[in-house]
């Protein structure tokens, strides 16, 4: 779990981490954003259905693939927030067409 | 179609000076960064994070020299959140998605600035929720300021452990304990490597960096081997031989490597750095690479730290400058002896640092089979060494056994592992198992990215 350190860097811009507001600094991350609001989980893995969070926070390792703004496999780490962005757990492979099931692993 | 002399892919250190140096000889410069500020990862949002003490000393001092003298620099586009995707090597067109489209851009001369990454660490457990790499929370203390609550265990070694334990110890974290990974007598073999007279400033910043560390209640744990994470949804403890430990949060390092994605990408000649185990491109003294289009500075050209980087990104722009013919052979050695000098003091502890945090073996090759090894697809060390049983010779065949490298992440995390896997399998040298070939785009694209290239360039 990751805390902000309002004194130092003042949380101004509110975005939505699943639905809940989330205050977090100019600047930060759409990751940092969901490590700030304490989700269990960024992405399940397509494969494995595994929880994932941000592993490397400098886009090499993709484990913080989200759906920002209602697009979805997005690298949360390399989206800056802006006021009002919308950020939702990547869950499993994302669909092709919405409204359809995703494809299941065999 | 757009037309500059340089292009530079990377805002650190390496890219920075390349540029400001490129410049001012009167080369058109475009500077592409995937960040929305400079400083690379090293000096990553310095601008911003210029109030904070946790950050004071060299990242606030000198990253922020840097990054003011990048901004006040006349002649150069810098072009933030752009990411290089491709370049034809024949025609020295580069392909650049900025702002949700691609454009097309024609170049004399592309240098890489791509920078470090950090190593990964695939222990048992380090897909957890909870485990990330150590730079992971440096990012987020340096971009939001954000600190990581409850215990903490640093697990690894390298200079980054020391650096990052005072900056969040500073910056208020946990209780937090350093498990050091460090083999017995690797201080004394270190030694043997030279460079500590040379290298005493670097030491001497190292020494007190340890010291602040302990005088800031880490506790340190010294010799682990054997690491795993544990826990039920996300991490709850680490075990290792001989110990365990509660926590909420496991931050991994085993030193940093050469981004080496791009080059490999565009299939530029590359060699194992049996001393760094890792990928380096095949460099010259001047930062050119097997292809007369593509430099490499920084990092990305073999790990050496931000000083080494500013010196090989100014010799780098010199040698573009003299191929376009802006300055003579005489002229360009002329000016390029001061960073020579540079880089050599820069590099001169670096034998001692690579022997003193030689990663452990089960760091290269995970021992236990269950470990998983490619994060994307999911697959383990134990399915990795059946397919080397089964005939893999490599990490390109072993794409087509396991999808190995074929995920989101294009084989970054998988890639080294998987051809040290193979490579002690089947009793060769990584070398001779070889680098993954990553192929374009060099990062994941929409369709609607591709399409909104402007319809002239199509075609």
């Amino acid at each position: 779990m990751f805390a902000p350190r309002p004194d130092i860097r003042p949380a101004t811009v509110e975005v939505f981490v699943e639905g809940r507001p989330v205050l977090v600094p100019e600047g930060a991350s759409a990751a940092a954003a969901v490590l700030l609001a304490g989700l269990p989980a960024i992405r399940e893995t397509p494969v494995g259905g595994a929880p994932r969070l941000p592993y490397c926070m400098m886009g090499i390792c993709f484990d913080c693939l989200a759906e920002i703004d209602g697009v979805a496999n997005r690298q949360a780490c390399m989206v800056t927030v802006e006021p009002g962005m919308r950020i939702a757990a990547q869950r499993g492979a994302r669909q092709a067409r919405p409204g359809t099931a995703p494809e299941v692993a065999a | 179609m757009k037309t500059y002399d340089l292009a530079i892919t990377g805002a650190g250190p390496a890219g920075m000076a390349a540029a400001v140096e490129a410049a001012s000889l009167g080369l058109s410069v475009l500077v592409i960064d995937e960040q929305p500020a400079p400083g690379g990862q090293v000096f990553r949002a310095v601008e911003a994070a210029g109030a904070d003490p946790a950050l004071a000393g060299e990242f606030l001092d000198a990253g922020g020299a840097l990054a003011r003298g990048f901004r006040a620099a006349r002649g150069i586009d810098y072009s933030p959140r752009s990411t290089l995707w491709h370049m034809d090597l024949v025609t020295g067109v580069i392909s650049v998605l900025r702002d949700g489209a691609s454009e097309e851009i024609q170049v004399s001369r592309l240098l890489l600035a791509t920078g470090a990454q950090e190593r990964p660490v695939p222990i048992p457990g380090w897909t957890l929720p909870g485990v990330m790499g150590a730079g992971a929370a440096q990012i987020l203390l340096k971009t939001a300021g954000a600190v990581p609550q409850g215990p903490l265990v640093l697990a690894g070694q390298g200079p980054l452990t020391w650096l990052l334990a005072v900056q969040l110890l500073r910056a208020g974290a946990g209780p937090m304990t350093l498990l050091e990974t460090g083999g017995k007598g690797a201080l004394w073999d270190a030694f043997r490597a030279g460079g500590l007279w040379t290298g005493r400033r670097l030491l001497t910043k190292g020494v007190s960096l340890v010291r602040e560390a302990k005088r800031r209640g880490l506790r340190i744990v010294r010799g682990v081997r054997d690491l795993r994470a544990e826990g039920e949804g996300r991490v709850q403890r680490v075990r290792w031989a001989g110990g365990e430990i509660a926590c909420d949060t496991l931050l991994l390092h085993e030193g940093v490597i050469p981004s080496t994605h791009v080059s490999r990408a565009l299939g530029l000649e590359h060699h194992w750095d049996e001393a760094q185990r890792c990928w380096r491109p095949a460099l010259d003294e001047w930062g050119a690479t097997s292809h007369d289009l593509v430099a490499v500075a920084g990092d990305g050209g073999g790990i050496g730290g931000w000083e080494a980087a500013t010196a090989t990104g100014r010799i780098a722009a010199l040698d573009a400058a003299r191929r376009l013919g802006r300055l003579s052979a005489e002229e360009a050695a002329r000016r390029a002896a001061p960073h020579r000098a540079q880089l050599a003091a820069a590099l001169a502890l670096r034998p001692f640092l690579d022997r003193l945090y030689a990663p452990a073996p089960e760091v290269l090759v995970p021992k236990d089979d269950a470990t998983i090894v490619c994060r994307c697809e999911e697959i383990t060390a134990g399915q990795v060494r059946q397919a080397a049983r089964l005939g893999a010779t490599g990490p390109n065949q072993a794409k087509a056994y396991l999808r190995t490298g074929m995920g989101p992440c294009q084989g970054r995390m998988c890639g080294n592992t998987v051809a040290a896997i193979i490579a002690a399998e089947r009793g060769i040298s990584v070398e001779e198992a070889g680098a993954l070939r990553p192929r374009a785009p060099f990062k994941p694209l929409t369709v609607g990215e591709l399409a909104a290239l402007p319809p002239e360039e199509v075609g």
